[in-house]
């Protein structure tokens, strides 16, 4: 249900940049799901369907997954996240606050919990189209 | 590349009436203690009251409320459960007894994240622990809560209250509002916090006398409203907020 949440927040962020641009319809969004918050893709594309104000009834939704990096800051190793390889307690942990990854994954070198998550964290809107 | 969730706080705010930051220059002067004694006064009066525990890294109002562990209710983000009335968030519901070693912004990306998330009700008060300090926590609420007020806990102690000075400069810079001091763990009759506070142009709120029965309250509600600071958090909780609330 969490991406119920982020579905808001999109559209509202999109509604945002859409008012600023003066657009008077939204073509298409672009939105990127990092692998570390593991979204539901489906459940946010449904949700987003539910929730869109009239200004999207045509807009085309594209969600697309962002493999995730990070990369200690002790020893500088870089390492994928590999969400088959926490537990579901955790997974659903850092499903809602990414952050809390520094509590429970640590450095597959040198164990050290001072990494940092070089990219594929959370949700971020990368595009808005429309006509004018 | 935009952060939706930015977009998002204000909606998730929107059913609060005032939001108080409890916060402090230094650690350790008890400022969860002021923060979580102050949320359960205002219930207490028959406000409806949300408890934010946004100190990451040391995170204690749930020990102090004796919180249980619960399993997070969903719908459409994250209701926060309710503990002794009020209604409580904190990271410990997703760290549990793990550390949370976060860096300045992984604790800005982790209090969005919860801001943007947490569904609060209809609430009169929504009262923050805050992290101790002025760092990114702060500047982070500054900029994404435009009604936040702050009440400050200092301690006799120069030390805490001279980061304290430059806490409510920087607030006054900033146009914030100022709810006033609160002086916790007195030992003495010295003045030194009030009339320096007074110098500020801010409000001495009231002194907590050192209470060692404290210790022995965490975690029970009626001894924690009995002790000192609960006293004290109870007569400033309605001569400082509740009586401004009917003023207004």
């Amino acid at each position: 249900m969490h991406e119920w949440a982020l579905a808001e927040a999109i559209l509202t962020a999109a509604k945002e940049l859409a008012e600023k641009e003066k657009m008077k319809e939204v073509t298409e969004v672009t939105v990127k799901v990092g692998e570390l918050q593991q979204v539901d893709r489906s459940i946010l594309r449904f949700a987003i369907t539910q929730m869109q104000p009239p200004l999207f009834k045509n807009a085309k939704f594209r969600i697309l997954k962002a493999g995730t990096t990070l990369r200690c800051r002790v020893c500088g190793t870089v390492w994928r996240f590999n969400s088959k390889k926490v537990d579901k307690e955790t997974a659903e942990a850092i499903h809602f606050v990414p952050e809390v990854a520094h509590s429970y994954i640590k450095c597959p070198k040198c164990g050290s919990p001072d990494f940092e998550i070089v990219s594929g964290r959370g949700v971020w809107l990368e595009s808005v189209k429309g006509a004018k | 590349m935009v952060d939706p969730r930015i977009s998002v706080i204000n909606e998730r705010l929107s059913r609060t009436r005032r939001i108080i930051a409890v916060s402090s220059g230094k650690g350790g002067v008890g400022k969860s203690m002021v923060a979580t004694t102050l949320a359960l006064t205002l219930a207490r009066n028959g406000c409806r009251v949300g408890l934010f525990d946004l100190d990451f890294t040391s995170p204690s109002t749930h020990i102090i409320l004796n919180a249980p562990k619960v399993q997070l209710k969903e719908e459409k983000g994250i209701v926060p459960p309710k503990v002794l009335g009020l209604e409580y968030m904190s990271l410990v519901y997703f760290v549990g007894d793990n550390p949370a070693p976060l860096r300045g912004a992984d604790v800005s990306n982790a209090l969005i994240e919860l801001l943007s998330v947490t569904r609060w009700g209809t609430l009169d008060f929504l009262v923050i622990d805050m992290p101790p300090g002025i760092g990114d926590a702060v500047l982070d609420l500054v900029r994404l809560i435009k009604r936040i007020e702050f009440l400050i806990v200092t301690t006799p102690s120069l030390l805490a209250f001279e980061t304290v000075r430059k806490q409510v400069n920087l607030l006054c810079e900033l146009k914030l509002p100022v709810i006033g001091v609160v002086e916790n763990m007195k030992m003495d009759k010295t003045s030194g916090v009030q009339v320096e506070t007074e110098k500020l142009g801010v409000r001495y709120l009231g002194s907590i006398p050192f209470d060692p029965q404290v210790e022995d309250a965490i975690g029970n509600e009626t001894k924690l409203m009995s002790t000192t600071v609960g006293k004290v958090i109870q007569e400033v909780g309605k001569n400082a907020i509740l009586a401004e609330a009917r003023d207004q």
